[in-house]
């Protein structure tokens, strides 16, 4: 195995046996590969990368044959188990009487607290989390204890038999409430640069605001599952859901007592992610591991969906004060800023998400005199978790929110307040946590699509349909992104790959970074067979598997491939350059001078079939499978002052869109939506645009129907998808037009690409600012909006 | 292998083969004993309540010697109702691999997915391509589908990843692509493998399917308990999340009188087996105006399986049908068996419709009472109706407020009125004070304004996750205000009638 530490970034460290195969000893013994004629230099190889390839699984998928972890066929003897939860907000558990559950035919147990053989307390980063409520309980949906039984519906249904006694006690049901009794699950953060209050005084003009932004349920079409099987000597393996299966890993040994080692845990794919299987994906396989454990026998735990709802963390609600200032051309001069934000009740990730709602909250903009304050409410909810974007729309929408108010204030278009206060090239272009913005390329790609949308033509009809329209009125808006890409814990941003060659000339790559759908393994595999020169359908990517790639970060923070992927491309170099060695010293050329493309393996002299190279090579011990690592370069990041450079480059787009709304209902349709976004060179244009797309309807499903309502006890009311409406087909603009920036990523990224996952669903903003324009335009009060902007919202705005 | 004899015997058709299964519990899902019993895993459980479409499975039933196809959501589908039917799943379409190695070749519904990148996560995608067969199969091998119809079919499917375009135009795409060998459906054979499943004639003793009205009846006097289900897409969540166990079912959607849409001079009847979106095309049929309010009413997985009578037999305050039925002036049909010297006759009674409800969920049936027909009065051609919903989501969803208006006006004034209101009682009803502020005035503005005042009044919504009350109350008024602006010939007041480039071309 190579040595980790000798591989670096700029140069990986080429394997040892590459020496061996090119030395005069080995040649003597070279079995000699067939060698065929050039082709000449007509023929160009047809690369993986840079193409639309479809998605690896795209067939299985649409054949029903992809494996999802309930599909998976059951050990025989294995139990199903169903989750008991609190049914009050906050209260001490006193008793629970599981008579009645163990009396139904077919229940063999009920798990709790006292079932585990290691810490109660969950391996979550501030370790603040019970595996199982023990004396008290935290929020509505708190999980108390498993009921084990033969069949899935016996257990749900004993689940509800089990009586709780629970004396109930204050509950802090909203960030107001906690905030003033500085209830919080981590300490506030503040960051400022310059002086803010100065600056608000000096400003010509002010505006102070507040409102509010709802959470949102993740709502991956594959609930949360975890089956966890015993293995003999205490060992376990654990088939699970999850982004982050070293995190798993981690948490069911750390509950079951024991080390590391014994926990493989596996996920061939997820059925949707997007933040929700980061962590919260652990405690499934914890419940289940401690049953399985305490049973001696295989056990899966499947959630229904409304238990799902119920118990898992969302997208993190915030509220909003601040206090703006800008000058006659709608510059900003100082910004007060006072982030609410609504955690639940444990940290989770909630501090690096409310970080990066600060580091976002500038989004596109230069902020010379700025103070923000972030406060991590600590409510009796379900703890709040990762969701695409990480905090990072949470920051967004408020400084878009802003300028839109400004431009509406002084009387002018908001696309030119935005343009106005744009970041800088040569100055005006540090960041309020010191990082120097050298990548902006919003300027030009603003004004790209405004041209191309007729965003100005655009912006008069629209004034004058509203002039001679009674009841439907319009609104438009162009808003952009700028995604700092990396995970902002520096640790994090490390990954690793193996690349098997096989002697049939087949290759198998595996890697630490999950498929939650989002195509990365498509994209490794790519990267892998242009690196090897190999057709793309002769690389096979395997599951995420802990015993393959160990100590691998979630599959987050839109990195998937940026880490991979390089990891990957390494990874395969190596066996590339084992080969190149091998072939040099048969051809007596360079190394460098080896070319692999086409499936063919060529230097000046001759041209053989991949095949037979690596036939020849593993004939004479060419080591033919390697690992590859990587760190990404020039991230450094202070925790306790939240300044640096947390961010190895950003992601930008832009997107308009036109919306109507009817001011007798409240409804609206989002009628057109023009974006232009920057994925850097494409690995895969058709899945970087899915990308784009999906994330654009699912930010847009957060800021209008996406509603969560807790009602006065704090009892989730919208627990499935009758109650909680994200968008569906008819909710696709009919005119829904997206295109890719053509420039290369300005840092040295895998491909020259750039990272998709998260910055489009930003774009959505577009939406909810061209609904506040609409109620603006209709005489109503778009400060009165606040999100999700359901018809009830708007027409609450409207009415004024 | 379970030695216990059961007479439950479930048998359906599968890839032109019978299937029957024994020991299948009456309230057990067809969802459950695709995954479970039969370890056919390409179908999804998404949410267990038929609002994601990631069990989507497409049913076949030979009608005249040809088959008929309904895609529908498996999870709340009760098993035994798809007895004597073929069953089409994910796994179904493709053909059999035919060499070692080979890939098979894919259904043009599935090869139009993998084409258009439909798929990322794929848990959705079975389902999706399930709808898509329906599809297909009921447009001639998908020819002629719009973005509009693809739109509207697929609305009961959700997906999180792709934002849909690309499967809205593996839609439109589809009928573009070659059938290859082996994945077509056999007709010939599927039809005779139906033929050969001899029906039962009332079903097994604890899922009861009568065939004939009179055996229905008679089943419902002999079990006055046992669970009536008519689509089972309310009743099937009372499974699947209430956890409910019925020992005993009767399904009335066998019957095959109840089957049928009669015309008659004066106005139509639905019988109480007539699912949805066969009423549904019946009413819009009759009254164009419908066409848009039908599709919003749940998504086609829902309105393929539901019945009309079964959601006006449940009578939920929040269903959107019966509103409409109410200003329509529909009644009600109830009939039961009667014992006679002569051995039994069938008795039936009418009501109109806003008359079956007492209270939230409760209605003036008798135990063994069942609702057999629903009979709605056909236009008058002078009559000016407009139903509207308000709801989060456009499609697919539940309404906060339902309005529905019938008015017909006799030189300028009020002639006749009926207006049905859903959301905003314990059931649905009849706005009746708001009837009478209206009737025998002239039709201007002041009479709106009067009215639209009483038909605030008249209600007293609650608040809920839905909306506020305020919200219902306030849109309940609007709604009379646009039936006015309507009224009086104004189109571009409705986004529903309203696209990018009408909207473009008004502008």
């Amino acid at each position: 195995m190579n040595a980790r530490d000798k591989n670096s970034t700029e140069s990986p460290v080429v394997i040892s046996s590459r020496a061996d195969a090119g030395a005069p000893s080995v040649q003597a013994e070279t079995i000699e590969a067939p060698t065929y004629p050039s082709t000449g230099s007509g023929r160009t190889a047809l690369r993986a990368a840079g193409q639309s390839r479809f998605h690896e699984s795209a067939r299985a998928q649409v054949a029903g044959t992809a494996t999802y972890i309930d599909d998976i066929p059951e050990v025989r003897g294995t139990l199903h188990a169903a989750p008991v939860c609190s049914p009050v907000a906050h209260g001490i558990l006193r008793k629970l009487d599981a008579s009645a559950a163990l009396a139904l035919p077919g229940v063999r147990a009920v798990i709790d607290a006292g079932d585990i053989p290691g810490d109660t307390t969950l391996a979550a980063f501030a370790h603040d989390e019970p595996v199982f409520a023990l004396d008290t309980v935290m929020f509505t949906g708190q999980v108390i204890a498993l009921v084990v039984a033969d069949d899935v519906m016996t257990a749900r249904r004993a689940a509800r038999l089990v009586k709780l006694d629970i004396e109930p006690l204050p509950a802090v049901l909203n960030v107001h409430e906690a905030h003033a009794l500085e209830s919080y699950v981590l300490p506030p953060v503040q960051v400022s640069r310059g002086d803010a209050g100065a600056a608000l005084k000096r400003a010509p003009h002010q505006l102070e605001g507040r409102f509010e932004v709802g959470g949102q349920e993740h709502f991956y079409l594959e609930g949360q599952v975890a089956y966890v099987l015993p293995l003999e000597q205490n060992q376990w393996w654990v088939y699970t859901s999850t982004q982050h299966p070293g995190e798993v890993q981690h948490w069911v040994s750390h509950a079951l007592g024991i080390a590391n080692n014994a926990v493989t845990v596996e996920c061939r794919r997820m059925g949707g992610g997007f933040g929700g299987k980061e962590t919260q994906a652990g405690h499934l396989a914890v419940w289940a591991a401690i049953a399985a454990n305490q049973l001696k026998c295989p056990v899966k735990l499947r959630l229904d969906r409304d238990d799902d709802f119920m118990i898992t963390g969302k997208r993190h609600p915030f509220a909003y004060h601040y206090r703006v200032g800008f000058d006659d051309s709608g510059l900003l001069c100082g910004l007060e800023l006072e982030m609410l934000v609504n955690c639940g009740f444990s940290a989770d990730l909630s501090g690096p998400v409310a970080d990066r709602a600060i580091f976002h909250a500038d989004n596109a903009y230069f902020l010379e005199d700025v103070a923000v304050a972030s406060y991590r409410c600590k409510t009796n909810t379900q703890s709040h978790t990762a969701f695409r974007g990480f905090g990072g729309p949470q920051g967004v929408i408020v400084i878009e929110r802003i300028l839109s108010d400004i431009a509406r204030t002084l009387g002018l278009d908001p696309l030119d307040v935005r343009l106005r206060n744009l970041y800088g090239i040569e100055e005006r272009n540090v960041t309020h946590y010191q990082m120097k913005v050298e990548d902006n390329i919003l300027e030009p790609l603003m004004t790209q699509l405004a041209y191309t949308s007729g965003y100005r033509e655009r912006r008069e009809q629209v004034t004058a349909w509203n002039a001679s329209s009674p009841v439907i009125q319009k609104g438009l808006a162009l808003t952009p992104v700028k995604f700092g890409i990396s995970f902002t814990a520096t640790l994090f941003n490390q990954a690793g790959a193996l690349v098997h060659v096989y002697t049939d000339g087949s290759v198998q790559v595996n890697h630490g970074g999950t498929e939650m759908g989002q195509g990365l393994n498509t994209k490794v595999a790519q990267i892998v067979a242009d690196e090897l020169g190999v057709p793309f359908e002769r690389v096979l990517a395997t599951a995420s598997d802990t015993s393959k790639v160990p100590n691998a970060s979630a599959t987050a923070a839109s990195s998937g491939t940026d880490l991979n992927g390089r990891a990957a491309q390494f990874a395969a170099r190596h066996v590339r350059d084992n080969l190149a060695a091998f072939v040099a010293g048969l051809d007596g050329c360079g190394a460098g001078a080896v070319r692999f493309e086409g499936g063919q393996v060529i230097t000046e002299k001759s041209t053989r079939r991949w095949e037979d190279v690596v036939g020849a090579a593993y004939a004479n011990r060419i080591q033919l499978w390697s690992d590859g690592f990587y760190r990404t370069p020039k991230i450094h990041y202070d925790k306790a002052t939240l300044t640096g450079r947390p961010f190895y480059y950003f992601a930008y787009g832009a997107a308009v869109s036109e919306v109507a709304i009817d001011t007798l209902t409240g409804e609206y349709r989002v009628l057109k939506v023009d974006i232009l976004h920057d994925v850097g060179h494409s690995i895969n244009p058709a899945i970087d645009i899915g990308q784009i797309e999906g994330g654009f309807i699912q930010g847009m499903g957060w800021l209008t129907t996406e509603q969560l309502v807790w009602n006065g006890k704090g009892y989730l009311q919208t627990h499935a998808p009758s109650t909680y409406k994200i968008p569906a087909t008819g909710d696709v603009p009919e005119h829904f037009k997206v295109e890719l920036w053509p420039e290369a990523n300005r840092e040295d990224n895998v491909h020259g690409s750039k990272a998709v996952g998260e910055p489009p669903f930003m774009l959505a903003i577009s939406v909810y600012e061209a609904l506040r324009d609409a109620v603006a335009q209709a005489g109503g009060d778009p400060l009165l909006v606040n999100a999700p902007a359901t018809a009830e919202e708007v027409l609450r705005a409207v009415s004024g | 292998m379970n030695s216990k004899i059961s007479a439950q015997t479930l048998r359906f058709v599968r890839r032109g083969q019978a299937v029957a299964l024994g020991n299948v519990a009456p309230d057990r899902t067809l969802l459950e004993v695709l995954r479970e019993d039969l370890q056919l895993t390409a179908t999804k459980e998404g949410c267990g309540e038929g609002d994601c479409g990631a069990c989507t499975v497409v049913l076949a039933q030979a009608v005249n010697g040809k088959l008929q196809y309904q895609s529908i959501n498996s999870c709340i589908r009760l098993a035994h109702s798809v007895d004597g039917m073929a069953v089409f799943t994910a796994e179904d379409l493709s053909a059999p691999t035919l060499k070692a190695g080979a890939s098979p070749d894919l259904h043009p519904c599935q090869e139009a997915m993998v084409q258009c990148h439909g798929s990322q996560c794929g848990f959705c995608t079975p389902g999706f391509v399930m709808s898509l067969f329906g599809m297909y199969q009921n447009s001639g091998g998908g020819q002629g589908i719009t973005r509009e119809q693809a739109q509207v079919d697929l609305s009961g499917n959700l997906c999180r990843c792709t934002g849909y375009r690309p499967i809205l135009d593996a839609a439109e795409k589809m009928g573009s692509l070659p059938l290859p060998v082996g994945c077509g459906v056999d007709e010939a054979a599927t039809v005779a493998a139906l033929k050969a499943l001899k029906p039962k004639q009332n079903g097994d003793e604890n899922y009861l399917r009568p065939t004939t009205l009179v055996a229905l009846l008679q089943a419902r006097s002999a079990h006055p308990k046992a669970q009536v289900v008519a689509g089972c897409t309310d009743v099937g969540l009372w499974v699947t999340k209430l956890h409910k166990r019925f020992e005993r079912v009767l399904d009335v959607t066998a019957a095959h009188e109840l089957e049928r849409v009669e015309t008659y001079p004066h106005h139509i009847a639905i019988g109480a087996a007539v699912n949805l979106t066969d009423a549904f095309a019946a009413l819009v049929k009759e009254r164009p105006q419908l066409k848009t309010f039908s599709q919003r009413f749940a998504g086609l997985p829902v309105r393929n399986s539901g019945t009309l009578g079964g959601n006006v037999a449940n009578g939920s305050p929040i269903g959107d049908a019966m509103p409409l039925l109410i200003a329509l002036g529909a009644s009600v049909v109830l009939m039961r068996w009667k014992k006679t010297a002569a051995g039994g006759e069938i008795a039936h009674r009418e009501l109109r419709l806003e008359d079956l409800y007492t209270g939230y969920r409760t209605n003036v049936m008798r135990a063994d009472e069942l609702l057999c027909w629903i009979k709605v009065p056909r236009p008058e051609t002078k009559a000016f109706m407009r139903v509207y919903k308000i709801s989060k989501r456009f499609d697919d969803d539940i309404s906060a407020v339902c309005l529905a208006i019938q008015m017909t006006l006799k030189d300028g004034t009020v002639q006749q009125v009926s207006i049905g209101a859903g959301g905003v009682a314990a059931t649905p009803a009849r706005a009746h004070q708001t009837e009478a502020t209206m009737l025998g005035q002239p039709w201007n503005a002041d009479t709106v304004m009067a009215a639209t005042a009483a038909l605030r009044a008249e209600f007293q919504p609650i608040s809920d996750m839905r909306a506020s009350a305020a919200y219902r109350q306030t849109v309940l008024g609007n709604l009379l205000r646009r039936f006015w602006l309507e009224s009086q010939g104004m189109t571009t007041i409705n986004l529903e009638s309203l696209t990018a480039s009408s909207l473009e071309a008004t502008a």
